[in-house]
């Protein structure tokens, strides 16, 4: 196979243009932080990204549209119990994870036991997710304590902290979906779900193991974003719903289910980050630059998927 | 003989089709005339379907030429292809799915005349069908939307169908059922219509066929009038010695302990070969499907897995379109290999490599894949699939559609092999030959069990009887 027909190698020559455009109009400078930048910011949409690909891997009609109130929940909660104290950011990381996997053993409970098509399960649940944040909260915003949001926001190796999480999180998946048996079943159940229980894979279990999944990625990107945004706030996750799907399509992993794309996630996330801040430094208003990142992102999946197609 | 009907309908001369590195047809020469019943035969991957999409137009040749007597192309010239891998929409009825190929069919109230033109091909090919135009295709079973494929192939759409080729067209069809279509074709031809008959039932094609044409390896290697051909120098012309299976003489041996039995009364014993037949959808794949799922789980699959399936229905029950051969031969026996959850992927190559060679899947590499394979082929990696598991229980949904016979008989030593080393078949066939090889049959007759056989009872004349209501009283 050629490296032409990789499909995510696009998500990566978009970041590059979108980042080369972007220095085109300062000459040069500032390429160190404007990289530092993406990553950072790309991070976040890369965790809950990697968890909605292994969802939309399931297969049509797969998606979970509760990562943005999951992300509230966990992080509101999550810094509540931390109240700002110091050496308290191992209990608000296990409580953060304890909410994700709560909150996605309720989707698939929904999804299992009541039938529900896994577009309204999830959705009707993170208005659940969402009133209990704000039930929680009250309005106050607690700030993480002082360690931790050293932590999300510090740097190791000239890398940001939290592109290293995301960054062995994408290894663990793609090692889990090329080597594991579990990627394996979860592959099979995509492309079919009746076959694959024809051939032995336990399809349920299958589906509980990568709803949680998604829910406890989720959590982990709210717990990481309060503490490098200096507290959780009832609108973080809004803008992560949308972006969750669009990096999943534009990294190349398949919409029809059974077949995913680890590095295409990162990529597309990166692009994501620039291809606003490209719009931002031209100069274009909010109304243009949403609908310019619309067509972009329109174009790169048709871009992507007719190069598919050929191979 | 006028001169339009001694033109020939189509002629090849030379066609050739290469996909990369693989031949797929290597110079073909052929020409069809009206009035013709080509019978074409060969080994899974010889080049049949590759020949049957250069005459339809589904490919364009690499190197050779195609004629048509009217019109350029194979649409105009009135060329009707019917699959064997089955091409309707499952969400559409019976009516619409004639509407797909028939583009005269519009305006409003189109559906009227679309009921009534396919109501009439079914009447006329298949009478006393029973199939619904207004039916969902998916409310069918397999047979019945064969029966609609076969119809629509030659219902008049609009112009007429003056060269049908049907591919496999009674692999899914009882005996009763494809009975009617081989009359039918003989009443076709004799009022001058054309048909390429695609069959691994050599039985059939003798019946039907004027002439007959043997491809190995992508070539025409023989081509001569259904006369001049016993069924041995077929079979020995498509180049697979059949092993003449000894008669299984060892009439009564012992089986183990009883492993299967379920409400319905199906029952198999340890080492022992169960048949399952009866007229097709009257019960026998449910049962299986449903003994299948009663004995797996959805939750946990651990290392030793009870039953496993072999499915016949390739596209619906077995095969994993997007995956290469490789993934789609272990993926039930996945857990038997792994270490902390991690595949074994070199031992996993190993049994892979080791049924490419045991079954004869025709591949350069395990790694392609499995969409690059030819129909029979998929089947025989969905035995693979079944057989490298080591579960006591082998249930088969009719698996040998569009298999070969050399391969078939491969197959059936193998079963043989492995029932003596106690494994377990409960086998569905709609091919009473194949019934008749098994140790017990179970007839189905509406859903339910009509009768069991047993040793020197299963004999077709016994299948039949007890697969018809004997007292037509109702």
């Amino acid at each position: 196979m050629s490296l032409l027909s990789k499909p995510w190698l696009w998500s990566w020559v978009a970041a590059a243009v979108a980042f080369s455009l972007t220095l085109g109009l300062t000459s040069g400078r500032g390429a160190g932080e404007l990289a530092y930048a993406a990553l950072s910011f790309g991070a976040f949409a890369a965790i809950v990204g990697l968890g909605q690909m292994l969802v939309i891997t399931l297969g049509p009609g797969n998606v979970d549209l509760s990562i943005p109130a999951t992300m509230t929940l966990s992080a509101t909660l999550a810094l509540k119990a931390m109240g700002s104290d110091p050496n308290t950011a191992m209990l608000g990381l296990v409580i953060a994870l304890a909410v994700g996997l709560g909150a996605g053993l309720a989707n698939y409970a929904l999804i299992f036991l009541l039938r529900l098509p896994p577009i309204i399960a999830t959705l009707a649940a993170s208005l659940v997710y969402q009133s209990l944040a704000i039930w929680s909260n009250r309005g106050l915003r607690i700030k993480p304590p002082e360690g931790l949001a050293d932590f999300s926001t510090g740097r190791f190796l000239g890398l940001p902290n939290v592109a290293w999480v995301g960054l062995v999180l994408a290894i663990v998946v793609w090692v889990v979906l090329e080597r594991s048996v579990w990627g394996r079943w979860l592959l099979a159940t995509g492309q079919d779900l009746r076959v694959a229980r024809l051939a032995g894979v336990p399809v349920e279990l299958v589906r509980a193991t990568t709803y949680t999944s998604v829910a406890v990625f989720a959590s982990l990107a709210g717990y990481l974003l309060a503490s490098f945004s200096g507290g959780a706030a009832l609108n973080m996750g809004q803008e992560y719903l949308l972006m969750s799907i669009a990096v999943v399509v534009i990294g190349g992993t398949s919409i029809a289910g059974g077949y995913s794309n680890v590095p295409g996630v990162w990529g597309a996330a990166l692009f994501m980050f620039l291809v606003v801040s490209m719009l931002n430094s031209y100069g274009a208003g909010a109304g243009v630059r949403n609908v310019l990142t619309g067509t972009i992102i329109i174009a790169i999946v048709i871009a992507a998927s007719t190069r598919r197609a050929r191979t | 003989m006028t001169d339009r009907e001694s033109a020939p309908l189509v002629t090849l001369t030379d066609a050739a089709r290469h996909f990369g590195p693989v031949r797929a047809l290597d110079g073909v020469s052929l020409s069809v005339h009206p009035g013709d019943c080509i019978g074409l035969v060969g080994h899974n991957g010889a080049g049949k379907s590759t020949l049957v999409n250069l005459i339809n137009g589904g490919l364009a040749p690499s190197s050779g030429e195609i004629a048509f007597d009217a019109g350029a192309s194979a649409l105009e010239a009135g060329v009707r292809s019917v699959f064997q891998e089955l091409s309707l929409c499952p969400n559409l009825t019976v009516a619409e799915n004639l509407r797909i190929s028939h583009s005269g069919l519009k305006g409003p109230g189109w559906r009227r005349p679309a009921r009534a033109e396919i109501a009439r091909s079914l009447d006329t090919i298949f009478p006393g069908h029973g199939i619904d135009p207004d039916a969902e295709v998916d409310t069918l079973s397999i047979a019945e939307r064969q029966m609609v494929e076969i119809a629509i192939g030659f219902a008049p759409r609009g112009t007429e169908a003056r060269l049908v080729i049907l591919d496999e067209p009674t692999s899914s069809l009882d005996a009763g059922i494809a009975d009617q279509l081989l009359s039918h074709v003989r009443r076709y031809c004799s009022e001058g219509g054309a048909v390429i008959f695609i069959s691994h039932m050599l039985g059939e094609v003798f019946e039907v066929a004027t002439r007959i044409i043997v491809l190995k390896d992508g070539k025409a290697v023989a081509e001569r009038a259904a006369g001049g051909f016993t069924r041995q120098g077929l079979v020995d012309a498509m180049g697979h010695v059949t092993a003449d299976t000894p008669e299984t003489a060892e009439a009564a041996r012992d089986f183990g302990a009883e492993v299967v039995r379920t409400d319905q009364g199906l029952t198999a014993r340890e080492g022992e070969v169960v048949g399952l037949s009866g007229l097709a959808g009257h019960g026998q794949a449910v049962a299986l499907a449903r003994l299948y799922l009663s004995r797996t789980s959805s939750w946990h699959a651990g290392r030793r897995p009870e039953v496993v399936f072999v499915a016949g229905d390739r596209q619906r029950d077995g095969i994993l379109p997007l995956w290469s051969i490789l993934r789609n031969i272990t993926v039930s026996i996945l857990p038997q290999g792994a270490r902390r959850g991690l595949v074994d992927r070199a031992a996993e190559t190993r049994v892979a490599q080791d049924w490419k060679a045991r079954i004869g899947i025709r591949t350069e590499d395990v790694t392609n894949p499995v969409l690059s394979l030819s129909g029979g082929n998929q089947q025989k990696v969905l035995f693979a699939r079944a057989l490298a598991s080591p579960a006591p229980v082998v249930i088969m949904d009719d698996p040998m559609r569009g298999v070969d016979v050399g391969t078939k008989q491969d197959v059936y030593a193998m079963i043989r092999a492995e029932a003596a080393r106690g494994r377990t078949f409960l086998w569905y066939s709609t091919e009473t030959e194949e019934v008749c090889q098994c140790d017990r049959v179970f007839v189905f007759r509406n859903h339910e069990i009509s009768a069991e056989l047993t040793g020197a009872e299963i004999t077709e004349e016994r299948i039949l009887e007890a697969s018809f209501e004997m007292q037509e009283a109702s």
